[in-house]
């Protein structure tokens, strides 16, 4: 299992672009961070999600 | 009209409840600012107003009537460049801080030379692919710095779902996280101070915590 903001999801071998966007993210408006490294947006579409990943998504919303 | 207080004066105004090492801190430290609107100009003027001694401002943006409603700007600063007029009010609180202004767009080709060496990075942008860039380009490019950023401070709901919270390992985030601009609804004064108070008082939370280690 993966955990994605600290919940269990089955999503290892997924690819973690196609992921989000499934997830219904816009990845233009996310900071994503593996195992505690912050993922450069152009990174995304070539990383494979492993088991025991751990994966945080922060997803901004307009306004400041 | 300003000079009329010494720098001596000044600092010897800073609250004598705190112990000497904390004005000392703040007076030595280095925070950058990223987008002067609501968040940013009301994030810098309780900064200044805290003695931080050293502040970064960048903005790309001129001041607009309807930023009045939130932004610490006023009529007379009308058309003027944010980080002009935001200069202008930040030293009539205090003269001697060390400022640096830029008036540029942020892109991540400029992050790294915009935010190099600042230990403490404000996201005070208004756009989330803006914001969401910003953190990115600063955590990835940037490995001292830590950002403190607002997310989700629109309309007039109950401002106890404003929060601080620590997202990842270098980056904070203040905000309801929820309400959104781009749903329609609109920036008021009262959460968009109450969430530039979160970031303001995590940036000086940050730098002083050097004191209890």
């Amino acid at each position: 299992m993966v955990q994605i903001n600290g919940e269990s999801k089955d999503a290892a071998n997924k690819n973690l672009y196609q992921y989000l966007v499934d997830e219904g993210f816009d990845i233009s408006r996310v900071v994503v961070e593996l195992n505690l490294e912050i993922i450069p947006a152009e990174d995304l579409k070539n990383i494979t999600i492993k088991d025991n990943d751990s994966i945080e998504v922060l997803r901004f919303v307009g306004g400041g | 009209m300003e000079n009329i207080i010494s720098k001596e004066e000044l600092d010897r105004a800073f609250d004598a409840r705190f112990p000497s090492e904390v004005a000392e801190i703040l007076r030595s430290s280095k925070v950058a600012i990223a987008g002067l609107g609501g968040l940013g100009s009301n994030i810098a003027v309780m900064l200044v107003r805290s003695g931080i001694g050293h502040l970064k401002l960048i903005d790309f943006d001129v001041v607009d009537v309807t930023n009045l409603n939130r932004q610490m700007y006023s009529i007379k600063h009308l058309g003027k460049p944010k980080t002009e007029a935001l200069l202008e009010i930040l030293k009539g609180i205090n003269p001697y801080i060390t400022y640096e202004t830029v008036q540029i767009k942020v892109t991540p080709d400029n992050v790294e030379e915009l935010f190099k060496d600042f230990p403490i990075v404000c996201e005070a942008f208004d756009k989330p692919d803006q914001k969401a860039m910003l953190v990115r380009e600063v955590l990835t490019r940037c490995p001292l710095a830590t950002v403190v950023s607002g997310n989700g401070m629109a309309g007039y709901a109950d401002t106890n779902s404003i929060i601080t919270k620590r997202q990842m390992s270098r980056f904070y985030v203040c905000g309801d996280g929820n309400t959104d601009v781009g749903n329609g609804i609109g920036l008021m004064a009262p959460r968009v101070a109450v969430c530039a108070g979160h970031q303001a008082n995590k940036v000086i939370q940050l730098l002083l915590n050097k004191l209890n280690t």
